[in-house]
């Protein structure tokens, strides 16, 4: 069969009209900027997002309008003073922030902190956890539409952070970890008040479990959504609830826990799910706050007597050395790798977030996705501003 | 005295249920300007209601909201002060303070008009809302089924002004997605009434009424609304109220934590409040619709009370309005339950669900209809 010159000629003439139409009907993409200022970025994170209508062809985080240079600053405190400063890196688990840089400082200078302090700081740090995934929890809710979950978690936080200001005098920002011990002891009525607290979490968790993770268009909105394989999780370098949601079974608090956490003399479990989806990683979360909840139960339980100082010079000089403690996190692991020359203040500080690991895997994980999933998407990883511009 | 007299003689004609009130016929420009005033004075009114008795104290109780339950200066029970009653004064003040911006490449004309574009097509919903018997409605349209369904779809006009107008990406998808919700939910809103009318026989709303009040089953005395036979509509139709509302779950067009509210992003102060208002006047009027398709509207089945008794008048209303709550309560119960859905879940739900359920419930009224009448 040969072909003839016309039909080569109208061969030619169909495909530069396809061509033609082709060109006339592709649409110029549009550039989204969500963010510096949007809801759903939780402060100042910028992502650019590139649509092809409402789908997402590329979507970019770019971290750095809140550069605040706490490792910077710490290089000019002492290390008492650097608590101050450190728990306002992840601003809704205050707490959590100062326990590994603590706990760093105590392994350069080689003290460890009586087991009455070790209980209290635990205590504190589950509770600053708690406090952090309640809010995850309701902000959930918010950012899917179903604007209850985010009054119901600020009014059964307060719960939590009233124990804490009880204790610390603080309820956001309570400074009350020493290189050592803890600044006081626990005031007449603590321990039955938390627990009364931790009865009101649970009461939380059940609530939302029907009011929002159980809903059924929570898990239309959110079920094979976002999925993280586990290699993947892995490969950029995901902690934390957002790890376990794909499965890994991997935490700090029993994996490679620093010796000054009692974590290994309580009876907990890892909770982990396999599908990686964006429901996954809120059902870890909320298995996370009713384990916590336990735990602060059996830690009070077992509370030790004694002092809670140990014998610390009154000046800290830290004796020269390099040290990296890395914890737990509610966010995911959280590192603070000290550098000290034997001065007042420490040489260099580098700090480890979880967050910023966290975001860096949001262009791979919304490629293709409605402009609606990349906000369930970003809820779902959840990061604090502050974890990422340290 | 004379007046006296007047009024005794007509509140005792009323109570005979005579014809005196029937008797007094103005003229064309007085009924006519009356009833615009009525709607006028209606519509922001109803508006007030929902959002007081709805926004502020149902949501304030469901979600524990601090300042609808505690502003204010009366006594509470434990002893603060405050019930929330100055709520909507410092609601009203705090928007009237505001400046009224237009953004800098937003078409004036078009972004200004439209939240009024959605504010009359709110007031055409009221005009054939019957509240009582024949004169106490404004319009009494044959098609008046027909004529509600239409207007109530104006309001996209007005919200794709808004969304183009305002040179905002979020408010341009926000009003794109808002005329696509809009017009998909536009067909099971309709299709939820066809079996109304196949009941009734007539498309005037005052038929509709008259119709329930005469409908009974199988030959029972019992007089029933049409819910009875028409549960599964009734769900379809609040379900697309829902959806023509931009309330959740539906409430992708102006999904605060994505769109940052959508086609209402660059509306601020008193622009703001006049789709405030039509929303929730909207919701008052829609809510008015299901009551008199589905609860028997203004009439209720009173044992010694006839149908053209002239105490209807002010009977009627205030039946109509306790109705008119009841649904309401059920779409702001939804509302401040539910999360939201994504868009193409939302356009799923109305092709692949809502739409077949109302066709096949459509097919056995009429059956029904045929085989028993």
């Amino acid at each position: 069969m040969t072909i003839t010159e016309s039909e080569k000629i109208a061969y030619i003439a169909t495909q530069a009209a396809d061509a033609r139409v082709n060109l006339e009907l592709e649409t110029e993409g549009m550039t989204l900027n969500i963010g510096p200022q949007h809801p759903a970025t939780h402060g100042t994170l910028r992502i650019i997002a590139k649509l092809d209508g409402e789908q997402v062809v590329s979507c970019e985080p770019s971290p750095g309008y809140m550069h605040r240079g706490y490792e910077k600053l710490t290089e000019v405190r002492t290390y008492p003073q650097i608590t101050t400063l450190v728990n306002r890196i992840d601003w809704v688990g205050h707490f959590a922030n100062e326990v590994p840089f603590i706990l760093a400082a105590e392994k350069l200078m080689g003290i460890e902190a009586p087991p009455r302090a070790q209980h209290v700081r635990t205590i504190l740090f589950e509770m600053a956890r708690q406090a952090n995934l309640v809010l995850f929890l309701g902000d959930l809710g918010a950012q899917l539409g179903g604007v209850t979950a985010v009054f119901y978690a600020f009014r059964d936080r307060e719960f939590i952070l009233n124990q804490m200001e009880a204790l610390t005098g603080g309820r956001f920002h309570p400074n009350f970890d020493r290189i050592g011990g803890i600044k006081d002891d626990m005031p007449k009525g603590w321990i039955a008040d938390t627990k009364k607290a931790m009865e009101k979490v649970r009461g939380f968790c059940d609530e939302i479990e029907t009011l929002l993770i159980g809903n059924e268009i929570f898990q239309t909105r959110t079920r094979g959504v976002g999925v993280i394989p586990a290699d993947v999780a892995l490969s950029y370098g995901l902690s934390g609830p957002n790890l376990r949601g794909s499965g890994v079974d991997w935490d700090l608090r029993r994996d490679n826990c620093p010796p000054g956490l009692p974590y290994d003399k309580l009876d907990w479990k890892v909770w982990t799910h396999p599908d990686g989806d964006c429901f996954a990683r809120s059902w870890v979360r909320l298995q996370e706050v009713r384990e916590s909840t336990k735990m602060v139960d059996q830690l009070l339980d077992s509370m030790p007597s004694g002092p809670i100082m140990a014998k610390v010079p009154r000046i800290i000089k830290v004796p020269e050395g390099e040290a990296y403690v890395e914890t737990e996190n509610p966010l995911g692991a959280m590192g603070y790798y000290v550098i000290s020359k034997g001065d007042l203040t420490p040489f260099r500080v580098k700090i480890r977030t979880p967050s910023f690991n966290n975001i860096s895997i949001v262009p791979w994980v919304t490629k293709g996705v409605y402009v609606a999933d990349v906000i369930t998407i970003l809820a779902s990883l959840y990061f604090i501003l502050g974890d990422i511009d340290r | 005295m004379s007046l006296l007299a007047t009024t005794s003689s007509v509140l005792a004609d009323f109570s005979a249920g005579g014809p005196l009130l029937a008797e007094l016929t103005p003229a064309y420009w007085q009924s006519t300007l009356l009833k615009v005033v009525i709607v006028a004075i209606v519509v922001p009114t109803a508006a007030l209601v929902m959002a007081v008795s709805f926004l502020f104290k149902m949501m304030a109780w469901m979600q524990s909201r601090q300042g609808p339950m505690e502003a204010g200066l009366l006594p509470r029970k434990d002893g603060g002060t405050g019930r929330g009653e100055l709520q909507l004064i410092a609601e009203l003040l705090k928007w009237l303070q505001k400046e009224d911006l237009v953004p800098g490449r937003a078409d004036r004309l078009v972004f200004k008009a439209a939240p009024f574009v959605v504010l009359a097509s709110t007031f055409l919903l009221f005009v054939a809302l019957p509240a009582g018997p024949d004169p106490a409605m404004a319009m009494n349209t044959p098609g008046g089924v027909f004529f509600i369904l239409a207007v109530s779809s104006l309001s996209v006009i007005g919200v794709l002004m808004a969304g183009w107008a305002s040179s905002n990406k979020y408010a341009l998808l926000g009003g794109i997605r808002a005329a696509g919700q809009l017009i998909a939910y536009e067909l099971p809103m309709v299709l939820a009434v066809v079996g109304i009318v196949i009941l009734t026989g007539s498309m005037n709303l005052q038929d509709i009424v008259t119709a329930q009040a005469h409908f009974n089953l199988f030959g029972t005395a019992i007089q029933l609304p049409f819910i009875v036979v028409q549960l599964p509509l009734f769900f379809v139709f609040l379900t697309a109220v829902q959806a023509e509302l931009t309330q959740p779950p539906f409430d992708m067009p102006v999904a605060e934590s994505e769109l940052v509210a959508g086609y209402q992003v660059e509306y601020s102060g008193f622009r703001f409040l006049t789709f405030f208002l039509s929303e929730f006047a909207s919701a008052f009027g829609f809510a008015a619709i299901a009551a008199t398709l589905f609860l028997g509207g203004w009439y209720l089945p009173i044992p010694g009370l006839a149908m053209d008794s002239s105490l209807w008048y002010v009977l009627g209303p205030i039946i109509l309005f306790a109705k008119i709550m009841v649904v309401a309560f059920i779409i702001f119960w939804v509302r401040f339950t539910y999360p939201r859905f994504r868009e193409d879940q939302l356009q799923k739900a109305a092709w692949k669900y809502l739409i077949p359920l109302s066709l096949v419930w459509i097919s056995i009224t009429a059956v029904c209809v045929v085989v028993w009448k």
